[in-house]
């Protein structure tokens, strides 16, 4: 396995590094647009509602193989070209969100309503008591199934394979197919993974305990 | 005088159910008005339609000069003016103390930072914990909450207040500190206040007017010594023979 890891050590490398980059990006981006649709599910306005309702349903519920083969595929067809990095990472982006507008939104409706009724009875407009009281509270409730699915993000970053990313996986199946060494391939492949995962779950155990 | 609040033909509606029935009401700059009744009579809505918390389905509804019912009304302007007190405090919850009276003077009124701290603190002293001001809610007893509650009702300098049953979820050894409080401000000569209340005898104490509801309607209205002593209205009686029993 040494040997494996060694005479491959740099597509393993530049696989995990882009691992790592589309993880950072689509979990940065995703936490963003996720609270962004959060908000826009419990607003007084019901258009609005209904637009971060709808966007939700959508990218929840279809698989995310179909929605990176989208961008992959459709997306370069009509509107502009991108690459196969750029089209897994978006698609992962935008799936991952649909979950943390979820999560952020059962969040923010653990929150006592009371909060928000003290906020507005002095005068505060929704987005100040959303900002300074509500949203505050509702991070702390969800910090723990949020770091899921920042550890489900990444994992699922393993799309990137599908549409030639480049990725860990991307490079662990092309390794695999060269030397026919698929258990050691994966075995390390999944270690690959590990690094990352790991600590997340372990920063995120942390931010629990210090914040409760 | 002129009126602080004016209800007019004012109907309330959830759903099917009629919470608030053709109120029509009158209170005056200054007045302590006390607004007592049997659970589900519509006390709490009422008092909460001052400020916007529910909204009005028919009628008028005067505050301060300005129609709440009216779309084009800046019903966070109206609430600057009308300071609310809740059956269960909701101080926030990740704010200490003397950050739950700073916090709408800063971001509503734009108050200079150091004049806002030194009224908390002023609040705090008047209502007896500036020692708390560096303690989260969680850390203060229920009767605290509520007295913290109130001073930061008062740092927006409102001209009317809404207590919504203040002492209801009180420890009974909490209560008199939470009364002697409101007592004091109801006192103020140009203050405005809506007590809805169980406390009888603290009716009795402060209120200029009584006012009994039941089913969603306005019974019996009446300054405070006709209410207590000669009420008209048949369900006034009983309810007033009940609850002096105890």
């Amino acid at each position: 396995m040494i040997h494996l890891l060694t005479s491959n050590w740099s597509e393993f490398i530049s696989g995990f590094g882009w691992t790592l980059l589309s993880s950072v990006l689509a979990l940065f981006f995703s936490l963003i647009i996720g609270s962004l649709f959060a908000i826009l599910e419990v607003v007084p306005n019901k258009f609005l509602r209904i637009i971060g309702n709808i966007y939700v349903e959508i990218f929840r519920n279809i698989p995310l193989l179909v929605i990176t083969m989208f961008f992959y595929l459709v997306i370069p067809l009509y509107i502009v070209k991108i690459n196969g990095f750029t089209a897994g990472t978006i698609g992962l982006t935008i799936y991952t969100s649909a979950f943390i507008a979820e999560t952020v939104r059962a969040g923010i409706n653990s929150v006592d309503p009371g909060q928000m009724e003290a906020a507005r009875g002095q005068g505060m407009t929704f987005w100040q008591a959303m900002r300074y009281i509500v949203l505050p509270q509702a991070f702390k409730y969800v910090i723990p199934p949020l770091g899921n699915q920042f550890v489900n993000l990444v994992k699922n970053s393993s799309v990137l394979a599908f549409v030639a990313g480049f990725d860990l996986m991307y490079q662990g199946n092309a390794i695999a197919s060269q030397t026919f060494d698929t258990v050691n391939t994966y075995v390390i492949v999944g270690i690959f993974y590990l690094i990352i995962t790991l600590p997340i779950s372990y920063y995120m155990q942390h931010l629990e305990k210090k914040l409760a | 005088m002129s009126s602080m609040i004016e209800f007019r033909n004012v109907q309330k509606y959830y759903g099917d159910f009629h919470a608030l029935k053709d109120i029509n009401l009158e209170i005056d700059k200054g007045e302590t008005v006390v607004l007592i009744g049997p659970s589900g009579s519509g006390k709490s809505t009422l008092s909460r339609t001052v400020n916007g918390l529910e909204t009005i389905q028919e009628g008028q509804l005067i505050v301060n000069g300005r129609d709440i019912a009216e779309r084009s009304t800046d019903i966070n302007r109206i609430r600057r003016d009308v300071g609310m007190v809740f059956q269960h405090f909701n101080l926030y919850a990740n704010k200490d103390v003397l950050e739950n009276i700073m916090l709408a003077p800063r971001i509503v009124l734009k108050m200079n930072e150091d004049e806002n701290k030194k009224q908390a603190m002023a609040l705090l002293d008047q209502v007896g914990l500036a020692d708390k001001a560096h303690n989260m809610p969680s850390q203060i007893s229920g009767g605290q909450k509520q007295r913290v509650a109130i001073a930061r009702s008062l740092a927006m300098k409102p001209r009317c207040m809404l207590f919504d049953e203040p002492t209801s979820a009180l420890d009974p050894e909490m209560i008199d500190d939470v009364l002697k409080v409101i007592k004091y401000v109801t006192s103020q000569s140009d203050m405005t206040s809506l007590i809805v209340t169980h406390e009888m005898g603290f009716a009795q104490e402060v209120a200029n007017r009584v006012i009994f509801m039941a089913d969603g309607e306005i019974l019996e209205d009446d300054n405070k010594d006709t209410f207590f002593n000669h009420p008209t209205n048949e369900r006034a009686t009983q309810f007033l023979s009940k609850i002096i029993k105890h």
